[in-house]
């Protein structure tokens, strides 16, 4: 009786079988990767997925069988996802992002991270100079957080105890380093994503962040300790606050691109912005890391002024080296 | 206005249950968009819903804590076996460790072959680029950076009224504002949270789907008895919708649903029992009958939609 047959069901049993080949290939994909795939079956995998997807077409013509249609729709676009989607293994692509991606991305967004800069520094020197005329400005910046008791009315020698360490009770530091690291990632990551407002609120997180550390600074320097205090706060410090200068750049990025998008839709200019933004803020959280290291180890155990300020040097030096240095263009 | 003028045979009743079941459609149609692949064949795809989407993000959070209270007692346990003394490096590396799961549980899953967390596995989900083309890391990353503000503004500013450091109008202000971002998903037709927005990306759903026996299968097997044969003007009773309809009840339900369905289309048909004739074969007869009688006339371009489509 095969004369009597429905046409679309002859024309489903002519190829169920290439597309059950092609589910069980990406399901075992799914499962377990690429690796797990013959290379017999990575040879077939286009022919199959390129049949099923006219099969698709045909059947969406011909057949009136539900389960057949969700069927090839569900596999075609599995299929589709597997043949088109990223090949690259975690490793390569780590190793893209550290040496094309990464320093790239910062290149090529210079106006933004001076912008950034301008934003953080200038508050730093706002509350700089107020508290130096005028001490009572601490209080006004700081309300009635102590601080440590790092705050104008501490003496000199108990500032200068803050700076320098003993040895002792390195492990009570470290917890710290890593709260510190915790809480600068988090504030790195916020002002990446405000910048979604506009770049308004990441402004305001900018200068908010160097009045705090700027109104600390004349706490020090008014007490005669700034020489000693730049050693102690820049040895992680130029990696920290450039990390944190860098997380205001990529707010800004998507905020300009989403107030001026240009010629594009607005929908289009965020999306281009919020890759190379996303780029810098993933740096960001690395480049907190290695501060943490340096604050957690690197401060507590070197003492020596002298050196403090070497690594703090060699630290800007290599971070603007890899940053801004133009480079060979190797085709990866 | 006055009303259009009544189609014979319709009833009132009928005819609402009808346009209910087109809103319905338009509604389905709505968070269905098509991707044309690069071999020119559309593909549809299902957007995943806002609830789906909460749903699956539940799941996740319930995860990331699961494994972060586990760590901690793990090594609050290891540090008390081993005695070491202050367990400040343990908390340390906790401390670490509860950043890394709280913003990169999603990246890692997402970057995977999946592009789905386990939570959205559980739901049928996965995270594509809107322009149909290959799922950057960038935009992984983008899209989950972005979660901070999302979720994590407006619940500091919700455990900021309980202190009330900021004066209560500031903060009832600031978490107004930042439930925009919580609520974004719900209010645009891509069902987009910011992130979504910033990194290129919508969450679609893929659910699997097994392939089951063709139905009129079922008639060409010898073991069923004599052939039924239906008249084309039976044959033509029903439209596309009541097809799809009877092969849910085949697949799907109970004998006494089909028995139900089997009378309903018997009295519709004017269909005289055969000697011997079970409600199921009935069933797959009148199927198949149907559904060969609808391709033909799809073949022609005609698509009955369904039983009131007359022409």
């Amino acid at each position: 009786m095969r004369g009597d047959l429905l046409k679309s069901y002859r024309f489903r049993e002519e190829r169920q079988a290439e597309w059950q080949k092609l589910d069980l290939i990406l399901t075992k994909a799914e499962n377990g990767g690429v690796k797990n795939l013959s290379d017999e079956q990575m040879l077939a995998l286009p022919r199959l997925y390129r049949q099923a997807v006219s099969s698709l077409s045909v059947a969406r013509s011909i057949s009136l069988d539900q389960n057949v249609i969700t069927y090839l729709e569900s596999l075609c676009t599995r299929a589709y996802f597997f043949v088109y989607g990223a090949r690259t293994t975690l490793g390569e692509r780590m190793m893209q992002f550290l040496r094309r991606d990464w320093p790239e991305a910062i290149a090529t967004s210079l106006w933004t991270t001076l912008l950034s800069a301008f934003f953080f520094f200038g508050g730093w020197a706002l509350a700089f100079f107020l508290c130096l005329q005028d001490m009572d400005w601490y209080w006004t910046f700081h309300g009635q957080n102590f601080m440590e008791g790092r705050n104008p009315d501490a003496t000199v020698e108990y500032l200068r105890s803050t700076i320098y360490t003993d040895n002792s009770g390195d492990g009570e530091l470290s917890a710290f380093a890593s709260f510190l690291f915790n809480n600068n990632a988090q504030l790195a990551l916020f002002a990446f994503a405000l910048g979604f407002a506009f770049g308004i609120p990441t402004a305001w997180l900018l200068v908010y962040n160097g009045v705090m550390i700027g109104s600390m600074y004349a706490v020090f320097w008014d007490k005669g300790l700034g020489y000693e205090f730049t050693g102690w706060l820049m040895i992680h410090g130029v990696t920290e606050l450039y990390a944190i200068v860098l997380a205001g750049a990529a707010g800004f990025i998507i905020g300009g691109a989403v107030a001026f998008p240009g010629g594009r839709t607005r929908l289009a200019s965020a999306r281009a912005a919020g890759q190379k933004a996303a780029t810098i803020a993933m740096g960001c959280v690395i480049m907190l890391i290695i501060a943490a290291i340096l604050e957690g180890f690197g401060r507590q155990l070197i003492n020596s002024d002298v050196l403090r300020y070497s690594i703090a040097g060699g630290t800007l030096a290599f971070w603007l080296a890899y940053f801004h240095l133009p480079r060979k263009d190797d085709p990866l | 206005m006055t009303p259009p003028p009544a189609r014979p045979g319709i009833s009132m009743e009928a005819a609402v249950q009808r346009r209910a079941r087109m809103a319905e459609e338009m509604r389905n149609a709505k968070t269905m968009r098509r991707m044309v692949t690069p071999e020119g064949a559309a593909i549809q795809l299902k957007l995943g819903s806002a609830s789906e989407r909460a749903g699956a993000f539940m799941i996740d959070v319930a995860i990331q804590w699961a494994i972060v209270i586990a760590t901690l007692l793990g090594l609050s346990f290891v540090s008390r076996v081993l005695n070491m003394g202050s367990s400040n490096i343990a908390f340390a590396f906790w401390l670490v460790f509860f950043f890394f799961v709280r913003n990169f549980y999603y990246i890692i899953f997402e970057i995977g072959q999946r592009a789905a967390t386990p939570g959205k596995r559980i739901l049928g989900l996965r995270v594509a680029a809107r322009d149909g083309g290959r799922l950057t890391a960038n935009s992984v990353l983008a899209r989950n950076f972005i979660r901070e503000i999302e979720v994590g503004l407006p619940f500091q500013f919700a455990m900021m009224g309980a202190t009330d450091a900021m004066g209560g109008w500031l903060v009832l202000f600031g978490l107004v504002w930042s439930c925009v971002f919580l609520l974004f998903p719900v209010f645009n037709r891509d069902k987009m949270r910011v992130g979504d927005l910033i990194a290129g990306t919508w969450v679609i759903k893929t659910p699997k789907v097994r392939l089951m026996e063709d139905i009129t299968s079922a008639t060409s097997r010898p073991e069923t008895g004599p052939p039924i044969v239906f008249t084309q003007q039976q044959a033509e009773a029903y439209g596309i919708h009541e097809l799809h309809v009877l092969e849910d009840v085949l697949r799907q339900s109970t004998p006494a649903i089909k028995a139900q369905v089997a009378a309903r289309i018997r009295a519709k048909i004017g269909w005289e029992n055969v000697e011997g004739e079970t409600d199921l074969a009935f069933l797959e007869a009148y199927y198949a009958a149907l559904r060969r009688r609808l391709e033909q006339r799809m073949l022609l371009g005609e698509r009955k939609a369904d039983k009131y489509d007359t022409r």
